[in-house]
């Protein structure tokens, strides 16, 4: 008996053996943090400052004074995020779809033509930023060359004015991506069973009924991850606008994100930050599930 | 007759219309690609003149060397750093995990239920709100400036967790039961039967891991300072700051920092394409 039992507690420690190195990860920069946040953005904390009071919701409170240090700031850059993701994301989710049924028929070539289409989204933004921002040069970038060929010889302001900033960022991120969620749509396609066109084609449905009466209904699961999860990318939006545009003009392309890391990491107000970034997720959390509801209840 | 030759003729425009997309997008897709390359083999002095040439009209590696001798923007020494992050990163989330995963998949404990909601309840959570925090918390380390921020914090992200556990979850329990029979314990089991079973899911992970540390933009934009310790992507971005309309010399650090993923994704193509598909589907 003796000896049994320290064997027996041993092999009941040894499921949490097998957490721990994940669990002490997981708990320093996941779980803590996300309950460091929370105490964060109730004091006034400042990284430079000695003390760090209590402020109760006064960080919460002051977004939602137009005069306060952050109030209108934090709204336009949130304005900036949304905007960027009202344009982009209807593209990001048509484009792909169209893609995917192209890459959806027969043809010799298929997987390279599909491997070209997503390879862009593996370099990372700051590869794309960079490249995007030479292409889109005013004076000697590859797109106003071609343009001026074309007879369009105003040199655009691709990168520092209204609206041609807009479409630049939109346009390099549906450059970026659409290979991700055509693939995603691609997927989603070969699930839906062939019988279901067989059975369309039978009844005398062509290809444009087939497309919406198969195709789109058999879509819907995928379409509703895909649109949650543009919209969620979307709003996340940073490194475009850090890199090609950087805010302008007069920090009118500055999004959530890119305000919330200014304030937060290099101006050192970390709870006014902290703040945001509740505001930021919540605001998104809301969208997700209004978004999965709406899909949800079309079917019933 | 007439029918039958109508409809094979329309079939042969529906052909050539797919063919004629097919191209105009892969001249999309990889014009802007082979541009970046071109003009990384430029002089200043014709990358920002026109007429646009694809072929230079010089080949010069002066970007190259420039980049190789500099003090500021060491692109090679930043080529090391995101390397030598990539792999510890991705190595450190395959171990860490694979025995998380396998516990909550197949092993029996007290608090299991809570823990696996938590964990994956956390993937729900944006990925920004814990920004703030743990840039504090990684100060608090003395991680600040060092390769050890890139490393280690995202390695508590529970995407990996969730991802291996489906694949046990998955896997038959005949191998692991009859090892249990011959006497083997749970991590010989482990070792032996699982993680062997296991390597194409593992080297997915991996991949991706090693992908997304690669890419990672914004944490080491603001976490890294000194010239010396930047990876690429943060260094890409001062690199923009300090050579401005240099273009030859961006689009080498763009080249240099392209390369190696864009030779992964050919390697790994399968099982990128394959993960980020089967995530629409599965979810």
């Amino acid at each position: 008996m003796a000896t049994q039992a320290p064997a027996r507690v041993r092999s009941q420690l040894t499921p949490y053996a097998f957490l721990a190195p994940f669990g002490i990860l997981f708990v320093c920069f996941v779980l803590g943090p996300a309950i460091y946040g929370v105490w964060l953005s109730l004091h006034d904390y400042d990284y430079l400052l000695p003390h760090q009071p209590w402020s109760g919701l006064d960080n919460y409170v002051n977004l939602f004074k137009g005069n306060s240090r952050d109030g209108a700031d934090f709204w336009a850059s949130m304005r900036a995020t949304g905007i960027f993701t009202v344009l982009s994301v209807p593209f990001l989710v048509v484009i792909p779809l169209l893609v995917a049924l192209l890459l959806n028929n027969r043809f010799p070539g298929r997987t390279f033509f599909r491997a070209v289409f997503f390879a862009p989204y593996v370099l990372g933004v700051a590869v794309v930023g960079v490249l995007f921002r030479f292409l889109l040069d005013p004076n000697i970038g590859l797109l106003n060359f071609y343009l001026d060929k074309l007879g369009i010889s105003q040199n655009i302001p691709w990168t520092t004015q209204l609206p041609w900033a807009w479409i630049s960022l939109v346009g390099m991120t549906v450059w970026w991506t659409l290979g991700f969620n055509a693939i995603i749509y691609l997927a989603g396609l070969q699930d839906i069973s062939a019988d279901l066109y067989e059975a369309a084609a039978i009844d005398g449905a062509n290809a444009r009924q087939q497309f919406f009466g198969v195709t789109l209904p058999g879509l819907r699961p995928v379409m509703l991850f895909v649109v949650t999860l543009t919209i969620l990318a979307s709003a996340n939006m940073f490194g475009q606008s850090f890199l090609v545009t950087q805010g302008a003009p007069a920090n009118e392309t500055r999004t959530a994100i890119m305000y919330i890391a200014d304030v937060g990491l290099a101006q050192n107000r970390q709870g006014a930050a902290a703040a945001m970034s509740y505001i930021l997720a919540v605001i998104l959390m809301v969208i997700s599930l209004v978004n999965v509801r709406l899909v949800t209840r079309r079917d019933t | 007759m007439a029918v039958v030759h109508s409809s094979g003729r329309s079939r042969v425009v529906r052909r050539g219309g797919l063919w004629v997309v097919l191209l105009a997008l892969t001249v999309v897709f990889l014009a802007p690609l082979l541009f970046m390359l071109s003009t990384s083999f430029k002089g200043t002095e014709e990358a920002t003149t026109l007429p646009i040439s694809w072929i230079p009209r010089q080949v010069e590696g002066s970007a190259y060397s420039t980049l190789l001798r500099s003090v500021n923007t060491p692109v090679f020494r930043w080529f090391g750093n995101s390397l030598v992050a990539g792999l510890a990163n991705s190595a450190l989330i395959v171990a860490v995990d694979a025995a998380a995963a396998y516990a909550l998949a197949r092993m029996q404990f007290r608090g299991k239920k809570v823990v696996t909601a938590l964990v994956i309840g956390t993937i729900f959570v944006p990925g920004f709100v814990f920004l703030v925090p743990n840039f504090l918390i990684v100060g608090k380390l003395g991680w600040l400036d060092s390769l050890a921020a890139i490393i280690v914090p995202s390695a508590g992200g529970a995407f990996g967790v969730f991802f291996l556990r489906q694949f046990f979850l998955s896997l038959p329990k005949e191998f692991e039961e009859s090892a249990a029979l011959d006497g083997a314990g749970p991590w010989q089991t482990f070792f032996r039967i699982v993680l062997p079973n296991s390597r194409p899911a593992l080297a997915t992970l991996g991949v991706l891991s090693f992908l997304t540390n690669w890419n990672d933009f914004l944490w080491p934009v603001y976490v890294l300072f000194s010239p010396k310790h930047l990876t690429l992507p943060a260094g890409l971005s001062t690199l923009q700051g300090a050579a401005t309309t240099n273009y030859p010399l961006i689009m080498a650090g763009a080249v240099v920092a392209s390369v190696p993923v864009l030779v992964l994704f050919v390697i790994a193509q399968r099982q990128i394409v394959e993960s980020v598909a089967q995530s629409g589907v599965k979810g």
